[in-house]
Order: C-alpha cells, then structure tokens, then sequence
C-alpha cells in the first residue's frame, strides 16, 4: 500500500504537477518546432516515451553496476549517459526499422532528433536522486527511475498534443502580424502553464 | 568571408536565441535572474568555444557516419570540465543552475556550430565563431533575465531597485508561465521591430527608384501619402504608423 502511493505520487509529479515542459522547461525545442500538426506531435510524443523508458532503465543500470563501484560517478556521468542515449536511438531506429516498418515510418525524422532533446538527458539526470535516497533497494530504484522515465514522457506528449490543438486553432485567428507564429505559441504556453501551475497545490 | 562578420553576426542578425529559436530551455529555465543568466550564458560560451577549437582541430579524420557522436563526445567532455570547477569554486552558481548545467551538453547552439560551422573550417574562424555565437546566446538570455528579474522580483542582480522595501513585482515573472510569457513578448517586440525596419527600407529604396536621393521624410510628399493609404486597407488600431521616421500620425 505504502509502496503504491510513492509510485502513484511519482506518476501524477511527472505528468502534472512538474510536467516537463511546462514547469521544468525540458525538450522546448520539439515542443515549439514539432507542434504546428496534431498527427506529427503524436509520432514525435510516443518516439519520447520509447526512448525515454529506454534511457531511464539503461542509465540507471549503468550508474548502479558501473560508475558507482567505480567511484566515477561525478566524472563519468554525462559522458556515458549522453553516449548511451546515443546509441539507443540508433539501435532503437535500426530496430524499429526492422521489427516495425510501419512505426518506424511514422516516426521517421523524429527518431535521430531526439538525441539532443534535453528532455531525455534531464529525466535520466533526474532519476540520480532516487539512487541517492538513504535504504533504497536497487530493484525499487530501477522500478522507479522506469515509472518517472515513463509518465515523464506521457506528461511531455500530453503538453505537446495539447499545444498542437491550440496551434491548429491559432492558424485561422486573427492574430497581429508581429505576433503571428512563435510568440503567439510561447503566449498559449503560457496561459497552458499558469493552469498546469495550479497542479502544484495538490502536491 | 570576413572573420568580423564572423564575430559579430551572432549579435543580432543570426541571435540564437531570438532569431534561430536554438537552446530554447536554459534560456527560459534559468533566467530567473541575472545572476544566473549570466552564469549559464558563460558557461555555454566556454564549452561552445572549446568544443569549436577542438571540432576544427579534429575535423579532417573523424569520419563523416560517427561525426555526431565524436562531437557529442567532444562536448560532454567540456562540460563535464565546467561542472568540476562549478562544484570546486561556485558551488552557489551549480545549485541555482541544477540539472541545466550537465543539460548544456544537449543545448542545440553547441551541436549546431559544430556541424554547422567548426567542422568545416579552419582552427580560428571556428574559434571565433564559437565566442560570437556564445556572447550572442549570452546577451539574448541576459536579456530575458533582467526583463524576467525586473518585473517579477523588482530587483536587478539580487539588488533591490527601490529602497524601504517597496516592490512592484509581478511574481509571476519568476514562476513557469512568466518565463513563457516573457520570451513570448519579447520575440513579438523584436518581430516588431524586424518589420518596422524593413518597412523603412523598402520605402527607401522606392524614393531611390524615383529619383529622390533620400527616404521621404515629410508627409506633404505624394508617395507616402499612397504607401499610407495602401497601408491602411485591413489594419486598424491605433500606433504610429511607422512608415515615415519621425512621424507620428496614428495609422487610421
């Protein structure tokens, strides 16, 4: 029961109330550049949950089996989790490619753009501090670096569509011609994180 | 091409930030304060122009299939460099900067100058390029910083602007939403801006067209008042009109 609230609280920080692209201002390139179509926001959403998943689980395992034996983990961490979340994208593209063309085509151009999406690197940064809480079983640090990687990816793809749906409307208002394309989208995301703020008297 | 034009163009005419829409989250996650704007702004610049020296130095036997993990390689070396100092002699700066100083690693202004840039040229244009770019990327979230600093907490650099403990601060500024909105108006402003001078050179260049050596100034002349009329045909609302420099009749 205990463990089911810390994860329960896990999933709602990640989606609401410290949404990555709203409150923590993760992956804005994608969410300005990737939102003008709903269908293309969708694709590059779920190629961000995939890899993120991906990345927490497999950054994480390094950390506890290598760098912290090691005693490299405040040298060596950036470089390997950068270097990993690399390689994933290539191998997750390599293998989509050949288990699910239909996906892979799909996300097409949004897969290799996603190496340098913050976002990804920023969860993985963050889940250091489960492994730094005091008597935390590396089972439940695995488990939960997996849950956040997950829902943190669900919380960026639902304020991507979200945006997505308010730029498609914005396309036929009148808007002053200064503030027509990005600065109009930058203002919808601010009205969309003044009302995702409110998330943040629940926690 | 001239290494000045080199240096300077990141100011203003290919701004990262602003113009190129490049390195979007530290420009937003940490321009609370000037403080840290400038913090943040330094350190990206360094990494920027020791990756650029190193990219350049390198560039002729990395091979092109692997360059983009060579570069990443590159700079997450650099970074991790200004992490340890950050940690070793301004550990306040590496709090306030948080998960965004390891994040510099994956700021698309670094990657974009290598591929862009460093990789194709010789060792001090790169170089050059990488401290033009990095003063820009300083200046545009220095920029947002004070905007962000001054509305939301009435102070600039931590210092109050008033004294006796009067402030008028909007603290939203310094929350989430504020951030989107301040960036969100000031690239409205400088797409402002952008058109009212390409307006005022389009106008020049009709008078040159026509025989007169200068851009219309008084409204008594002809072809303003028709460049005035035509502009008027779907806009109205107030504002100076912009079309003449020094005019003020409102645009209606």
């Amino acid at each position: 029961m205990e463990q089911a609230v810390i994860y329960l609280k896990i999933i709602f920080a990640a989606v609401f109330v410290q949404n990555f692209v709203l409150s923590k201002f993760l992956g804005l390139c994608p969410f300005i550049g990737v939102s003008k179509k709903r269908s293309s926001a969708i694709g590059m959403g779920l190629a961000v949950i995939f890899v993120m998943t991906l990345a927490s689980a497999a950054t994480m395992l390094i950390y506890q089996y290598l760098l912290k034996p090691f005693k490299m983990e405040f040298y060596l961490d950036i470089v390997s989790f950068i270097v990993v979340i690399a390689a994933l994208v290539q191998f997750v593209e390599l293998a989509m490619r050949k288990l699910a063309p239909a996906l892979y085509k799909a996300l097409g151009i949004y897969l290799p753009l996603i190496t340098t999406n913050c976002a990804v690197l920023g969860v993985t940064q963050l889940n250091l501090e489960f492994a730094k809480l005091n008597g935390i079983t590396l089972t439940d640090c695995l488990l939960r670096s997996i849950v956040n990687g997950v829902f943190a990816g669900v919380g960026f793809t639902l304020a991507l569509v979200l945006m997505a749906g308010i730029r498609e409307r914005l396309e036929s208002s009148p808007v002053p011609e200064c503030m027509q394309g990005v600065p109009i989208a930058f203002i919808a995301a601010a009205c969309m994180a003044l009302a995702f703020f409110g998330f943040a008297g629940i926690a | 091409m001239a290494v000045g034009n080199v240096f300077t163009r990141g100011f203003f005419k290919e701004n990262p930030v602003f113009v190129l829409l490049l390195g979007l989250c530290p420009a937003l996650a940490v321009t609370t304060g000037l403080k840290n704007a400038l913090g943040m702004g330094l350190a990206a610049t360094f990494v920027l122009v020791c990756s650029n020296l190193i990219v350049s130095l390198s560039r002729k036997f990395i091979p092109k299939e692997v360059r983009i993990p060579c570069f990443i390689v590159i700079i997450a070396t650099f970074v991790t460099i200004v992490k340890m100092v950050m940690a070793a002699f301004l550990p306040e700066l590496k709090e306030a900067l948080g998960i965004f100083l390891p994040l510099i690693v994956v700021n698309c202004i670094i990657l974009g100058r290598a591929e862009a840039f460093a990789s194709k040229n010789k060792l001090l244009p790169s170089v050059i390029d990488g401290l033009g770019m990095g003063i820009g990327f300083t200046l545009a979230i220095c920029i947002i910083g004070i905007v962000r600093e001054i509305l939301g907490a009435w102070m600039i650099f931590g210092i109050p602007i008033t004294r006796g403990g009067m402030a008028y601060s909007m603290k939203v500024f310094i929350l989430a939403p504020g951030g989107f909105l301040a960036m969100g108006l000031l690239l409205a402003y400088f797409n402002y801006l952008g058109a009212q001078r390409a307006r005022r050179l389009a106008l020049a260049q009709k008078g040159i067209h026509e025989g007169k050596g200068a851009p219309a100034v008084d409204t008594s002349n002809p072809t303003v008042q028709t460049i005035n009329s035509q502009n008027m045909i779907g806009k109205t609302g107030a504002g100076p009109c912009n079309l003449c420099p020094g005019c003020d009749k409102p645009n209606f």
